[in-house]
């Protein structure tokens, strides 16, 4: 049912990079597409130069909201989010507490709710507090107004390969996906970097590759037996490229994604000893920059998901052992993957819509998200300009993170306007204000 | 050079500049007043995260022969150990007008981090970093290969450098940070060096280093080496997994009296055997290595007060020109020592 959100029509804008054409926004929803339309109080954008694509979709934000409201609030982290180009994110379990109940859940849907920017979609934890010992009540998250459908212990790989194979099974009761942190514990004690030549000059206990892909190897071969749902979080090596490659091919129900920060970054900017550069999984070397690259062009990685983990200054502004590990990367995620994969002639628009909106929506099954561009669909739009160029700087961003590895760095591609269930939350570049959820009919959410 | 955080981006200039200035520094240990005025009013701070008594009594020996004041600040006992950052001890140093910080740190890197943040604006010396570099020791290790290379060669010390000379580093090269910085400054220097370790306990990545990888001491020995380094085995490393037992481990990578033999046999009668201490007797070295005529191990915790003195004086001196060097060591009596050869 369509809310009473305005009438907006936007003149011109090419579709998914396409031809262009136009877009009338009213009450939600899409109603009309074409050339030439027009409506009686309609705002008119302008959108000649601008890319018109379904508002992206993250699967890994981390909101740090509730338990460390000094790094993030849902508030700020969907506030950097619109900024962005999302319409909706997933809000990662390792709160404080961790999104383990029904109750935790609820608590970071309504707080989504209430900050109107994006939809929050809470992923539940597989296990009790992230133990990896016992089973969290899956199925009571499930069943809960946040109707959850992705479950991750991420920043901990759920090791015990009996309770990731439970977990992959029951799942299936209510069309769920474990999403993985692939990350071998024994052979990553005490890591700090990737292992490899970097590592060895700079005596930083190493991360193997091999950690990542023994894991991936072995939860496509359960989720292939018990016949489940997999994903992927992060995948940050060629091998573990190969290994979902041949899963797929297999016919294996695996999906994977990648981060914004391993399309571009590698282990040589540890050199600096500058924390901003600690990130789990770590940077890694080019050739498997280059194997993501080609992995997410060919469909084997499915999504970009930013695993945007804010931090304090103070976590960062230490010895590298002393920091913690985590990059933003909510309102750098469209100029890096339009850097990285369009603007090398590797995607068009066209795949980035899919692997930054549709595939992820249908990872976390939310019907009204990565939705074609098309009348009658709901309106999450989000207007790009491709020929903009922008230096990013941490302290002029939303998040209250400040630990952007692409500080300094000049990037193109900006995000002009973001529609969320046919409301502008980012007008001209800058927020505008969040959806009206109270002057709503029920229906609209 | 501001700093002296590593040997791997020390040039050649500087790394021999910094040898040369220690051997005049060592004449200064030869005189009956120890003592230069070089540093008078100069504070330096010794900063230490980790336990070193040998490194820290090193650098404070070297700091007051210059007749700087020192001040040691161990994280044990003090802020640290109730939680200030390293960023808030910087700050607390450079507040109270340190010129030169000397940093122990068990994490690789802090003393980057420092150098390169605006926390303190004091020169940094890099006492040894977690499992990444200590560019002293290195220096040192060099500093007492020359002397023997150039005694070898019958020539002076100054201006040498260790071409030709063939280094053999042996044990856990994975955590040492005195293995890195000796295949850095040695490879600068024109020696060639050869790691002898178990494979466990050698970092992937190793073959891009500029040196020779080797599983088997007795066969690097037969080739034929100027100089041996053992490096010393931390007991935590003898739970790991890294070596079956310390007997398996002093049978294949001790320098055991077998070894000492074998020098002669081999005809290796110039071959001097160094360890940075402190020793692990009857582990990584047997006693008769250790207290043989080739050991230079006493000769190197000697040398390290005289590089320790370059290394402060260069830095803190504001000047790294040769010309500006001359002046004031001038005083330090201009005949330098070469009697410390082994």
């Amino acid at each position: 049912m369509p809310g009473n959100t305005g009438t907006y029509l936007i003149r011109g804008a090419s579709i998914l990079g396409g031809a262009p054409a136009d877009l009338l926004i009213r009450d939600g929803v899409i109603a009309e597409t074409g050339t030439g339309l027009s409506a009686d109080g309609a705002t008119v954008i302008d959108a000649a130069a601008l890319v018109a694509l379904p508002g992206m979709v993250d699967v890994h934000t981390h909101l740090r909201e509730p338990g460390r409201e000094d790094a993030e609030t849902v508030e700020t982290g969907t506030r950097a989010a619109a900024l962005g180009g999302y319409t909706a994110v997933h809000a990662m379990a390792n709160s404080t507490p961790v999104a383990d109940t029904a109750g935790v859940v609820e608590q970071v849907y309504s707080l989504g709710r209430a900050a109107g920017w994006v939809d929050v979609r809470p992923v539940g934890a597989v296990t009790v507090g992230l133990a990896g010992e016992q089973l969290a009540e899956l199925g009571a998250m499930a069943d809960s107004r946040a109707r959850v459908r992705m479950f991750s212990d991420d920043g901990i790989c759920v090791h015990d390969p009996v309770l990731m194979r439970r977990a992959l099974e029951y799942v299936k009761a209510f069309d769920g996906v474990v999403a993985q942190h692939a990350q071998e514990p024994r052979l990553t004690a005490g890591a700090q970097m990737n292992e490899g030549e970097v590592s060895a000059v700079l005596g930083l206990t190493g991360w193997p590759a091999v950690a990542e892909e023994s894991i991936i190897a072995r939860d496509v071969l359960l989720a292939q037996h018990v016949g489940s749902r997999l994903h992927v979080c992060h995948v940050s090596t060629a091998g573990s490229v190969e290994i979902i490659r041949w899963a797929k091919q297999r016919g294996i129900n695996v999906t994977a994604e990648v981060t914004p920060h391993h399309l571009l970054l590698t282990d040589d900017l540890v050199r600096s000893y500058d924390p901003v550069f600690k990130v789990n999984p770590p940077l890694r070397t080019d050739a498997d920059v280059q194997a993501l690259r080609a992995g997410l062009a060919d469909g084997t990685i499915d999504v970009v998901g930013t695993d945007h983990a804010p931090h304090p200054s103070e976590h960062k502004e230490c010895e590298w052992a002393q920091a913690a590990m985590g990059m933003t990367g909510l309102e750098t995620a469209l100029s890096v993957v339009q850097h990285t994969m369009i603007e090398t002639g590797m995607m068009t628009w066209a795949d980035f819509a899919r692997v930054t909106s549709t595939a992820a929506a249908r990872i976390g099954r939310l019907e009204d998200q990565g939705r074609p561009l098309e009348a009658g669909e709901p309106a999450n739009v989000i207007l790009v300009d491709p020929a903009a160029r922008w230096t990013v700087d941490p302290y002029r961003m939303a998040t209250m993170g400040r630990n952007s590895p692409f500080k300094g760095r000049e990037l193109p591609g900006k995000v002009v306007a973001t529609f969320f269930k046919g409301h502008p939350t980012v007008l001209d570049g800058g927020l505008n204000t969040p959806f009206p959820y109270a002057a709503a009919p029920a229906g609209a959410a | 050079m501001k700093h002296l955080l590593s040997t791997q981006d020390l040039s050649r200039t500087n790394a021999i500049r910094i040898l040369d200035t220690a051997e005049e520094m060592a004449a200064v240990g030869d005189r009956e007043v120890k003592k230069l005025p070089a540093l008078r009013g100069r504070t330096v701070v010794n900063l230490f995260f980790e336990d070193s008594t040998r490194t820290r009594i090193s650098f404070e020996a070297a700091a007051k022969r210059l007749s700087a004041d020192v001040i040691n600040f161990a994280a044990k006992g003090s802020s640290v150990s109730k939680g200030e950052s390293l960023k808030d001890t910087a700050q607390t140093l450079s507040a109270m007008g340190a010129d030169a910080v000397v940093i122990r740190h068990w994490a690789s890197g802090a003393p980057h981090r420092l150098a390169a943040t605006d926390w303190i604006d004091a020169a940094v010396i890099n006492a040894g970093d977690g499992t990444h570099e200590h560019p002293t020791q290195a220096l040192l290790d060099a500093f007492t290969m020359r002397r023997h290379w150039a005694k070898l060669a019958g020539t002076e010390s100054e201006g040498a450098d260790l071409k030709g000379m063939r280094v053999a580093i042996a044990g856990d090269v994975l955590h040492s940070r005195v293995a890195r910085s000796n295949v850095w400054l040695l490879q600068t220097l024109g020696a060639d060096v050869t790691l002898v370790a178990p494979p466990t306990l050698l970092p992937i990545g190793v073959e891009k280093w500029p040196c020779e990888v080797s599983y088997n001491l007795d066969e690097t020995l037969a080739q034929g080496v100027d100089a041996v380094m053992m490096l010393r085995v931390q007991g935590e490393r003898m739970n790991a997994s890294y070596f079956p037992s310390t007997r398996e481990y002093s049978r294949r990578w001790g320098f055991d009296d077998n070894r000492l033999k074998a020098l002669d046999r081999f005809g290796l009668k110039d071959t001097i055997i160094m360890h940075p201490g402190p020793m692990n007797r009857g582990l990584e070295i047997s006693a008769a290595a250790a207290d043989s005529p080739r050991s230079t191990v006493l000769a190197q915790v000697r040398n390290g007060v005289s590089v320790r003195m370059a290394a402060l004086y260069l830095l803190l001196s504001g000047d790294t020109r040769e010309a500006a060097a001359a002046p004031v060591l001038a005083s330090a009596g201009a005949a330098h020592s070469t009697k410390e050869s082994n």
